[in-house]
């Protein structure tokens, strides 16, 4: 058995396994099917500083080994959150990190402060990357610039641990993960999803409400593995990788094209325990490649 | 009620007309199934199907406990359910169940309920009739259908209640739509149950509404997770959008926004 820990930043994980915001709920919706505390950490639904009610229906469309959405970061609000869901949490021996949304700086500002004062919250993951809401969101991600304004101002009132979420709808994803680490950030998670449409031809209109949605699923990997590589040799803060993870060996890709952590998203929908079955495949990969510590293969892509 | 991801063995596969199939499943170590509710659902992981990537949700048909028995009762309309019409006596079929809250079934045995049908949407209505008998509530089943042959398990249905129907080409039982149906006007109802393609749920929601007829719809919004983690299949209520595979998909007509 390998050593699984690793840091980002100040944040400690007893192994590189969390889910990623928007894809499981606030972890206790998978109680019954999955021991939470064995993962590294998982990230809950984009919280925003108001009570958001998202996009109208239809949200979602199956595509080929993935799919779309256009759910809008509906949500109850970070005071909800706070009052009603934070203290179903508090037990899970885990890290439970909250994705911070916002439209305005202010509002990004205002939700992160909120956070900070959580002590069984230790990190926070900022969304600038939404697809899906007209203002703010994705936005702030792509640009350097923008990127750079929402960071610094989140980092002065948010001690704890700061990740950022990165938007893959960029020419250049390293300028906007470098604006972050230059901003303060402690790491970057990417991707979030990827802008992608859905059409009904004998209807003649688009399948989502909103015309345009974010992709995810098995698809959207190898782009994904690209930018994490692509980043890992950008930045020195660590990286979080996410986008299409369905099994231990995409996993395993991740973590060998830099990602020092990773995130498990739309696979849950699949398999609802795929996370503990991924944390037991990366060990198992590490008793097979001789390794002592997973540390040893983040990076570690031969080229 | 608590959730559980469970590998069941194909007991039976049955086509039933030329795109119907009805799966009967049992648990691999004789183990009895989990408990669950008429109304709730299954979400299927389809394998071998490479346009398939989400699990399919398909409602719960029946439960037969004496045989430790689960069935569904699937349409073949997609590369995923075609699939499903596929499997073999002996194949093995990965679930996720019990999902969703089932029909509230009433506790006075002497009220009058009705469960209305219409084509794969008579499907929970087997099990929600055999659940009301089992409780001596006597139930009439509507079904309703374009023509005969869209008619599936009278025989069935026939054992848990009285048996009205509805064809739109007079091929069985009285002509029209479940609405047209004469047991509306000859009886009088407490409850009613349906589900079924959305403008016929319309239809029988606003029936309800307007004779004072309690009434609990089955919706079937397109779903990823079933869980309610994805707040992609979300209903517009009297309380915001909510997930109709966590918080429905039985919904009491009065929660919804439908222009009855």
């Amino acid at each position: 058995m390998a050593a699984l820990n690793v840091e980002i930043g100040d944040l400690k994980l007893k192994n590189p396994v969390m889910t990623a915001s928007g894809t499981f709920g606030y972890g206790i919706e998978f109680a019954d099917f999955i021991d939470l505390n064995r993962l590294g950490g998982f990230i809950v639904k984009g919280t925003t500083i108001h009570h958001r009610e998202g996009n109208p229906y239809p949200r979602m469309a199956e595509t080929p080994m993935g799919m779309l959405n256009a759910v809008g970061l509906q949500n109850k609000g970070v005071d909800y959150f706070i009052e009603n869901i934070y203290p179903e949490l508090i037990d899970i021996d885990s890290n439970a990190i909250v994705n911070v949304s916002g439209s305005t700086i202010e509002d990004y500002v205002a939700t992160a402060e909120k956070c900070a004062a959580l002590k069984h919250i230790p990190a926070i993951e900022l969304n600038i990357s939404c697809p899906n809401v007209k203002q703010g969101g994705m936005a702030f991600g792509t640009s350097p610039k923008s990127a750079a304004e929402v960071v610094k101002a989140v980092r002065k009132v948010y001690p704890k641990t700061l990740i950022v979420k990165l938007s893959p709808n960029v020419t250049d994803i390293t300028e906007i993960a470098r604006a972050a680490e230059e901003s303060g950030a402690d790491s970057v998670s990417l991707i979030n999803t990827l802008l992608g449409m859905a059409v009904n031809a004998e209807k003649r209109t688009p399948i989502l409400s909103t015309i345009t949605g974010g992709m995810s699923g098995a698809a959207v990997k190898p782009i994904a593995l690209r930018m994490v590589w692509q980043v890992y040799n950008a930045v020195n803060i660590p990286v979080v990788g996410l986008g299409g993870i369905m099994n231990a060996t995409d996993a395993i890709e991740f973590l060998l094209c830099g990602a020092t952590a990773l995130q498990i998203g739309t696979a849950n929908f699949i398999d609802p325990a795929v996370t503990v079955k991924v944390i037991d495949g990366i060990n198992e990969y590490l008793d097979r490649q001789g390794c002592k510590d997973v540390k040893e293969i983040i990076g570690g892509l031969r080229v | 009620m608590k959730k559980f991801i469970l590998d069941l063995k194909v007991l039976e596969n049955q086509r039933i007309q030329s795109n119907y199939a009805l799966i009967k499943l049992t648990t691999h170590d004789s183990q009895p199934l989990p408990e669950m509710v008429p109304g709730q659902f299954v979400e299927v992981l389809v394998e071998n199907s490479p346009n398939t990537f989400l699990r399919r949700p398909i409602s719960i048909n029946f439960v037969d406990r004496q045989n430790n028995e689960l069935w569904l009762l699937v349409q073949l309309i997609g590369d995923g359910t075609r699939k499903m019409g596929e499997l073999n006596a002996g194949d093995n079929l990965n679930l996720v169940l019990p999902l969703g809250n089932g029909f509230t079934i009433p506790t006075d045995t002497a009220k009058k309920v009705l469960l209305v049908g219409g084509g794969v949407g008579t499907a929970p209505m087997l099990y929600l009739g055999a659940e009301m008998q089992k409780m001596g509530i006597e139930v009439d089943f509507l079904l309703g259908a374009r023509s005969e042959k869209d008619l599936m398990q009278l025989d069935e249905f026939a054992k848990y209640g009285n048996l009205h129907i509805t064809t739109e080409d007079a091929s069985k039982g009285e002509k029209g739509f479940v609405t047209n149906h004469s047991i509306l006007t000859s009886k009088q109802f407490d409850n009613s149950y349906c589900c079924g393609p959305k403008p016929m749920m319309v239809a029988v929601a606003s029936w309800a509404s307007r004779n004072g007829v309690e009434c609990e719809v089955s919706l079937e919004n397109t779903m990823a997770c079933g869980i309610g983690v994805c707040l992609c299949c979300v209903e517009k209520t009297t309380e915001g959008h909510i997930c109709v595979c966590k918080e429905g998909p039985v919904f009491n007509i009065n929660k919804l926004l439908w222009q009855l």
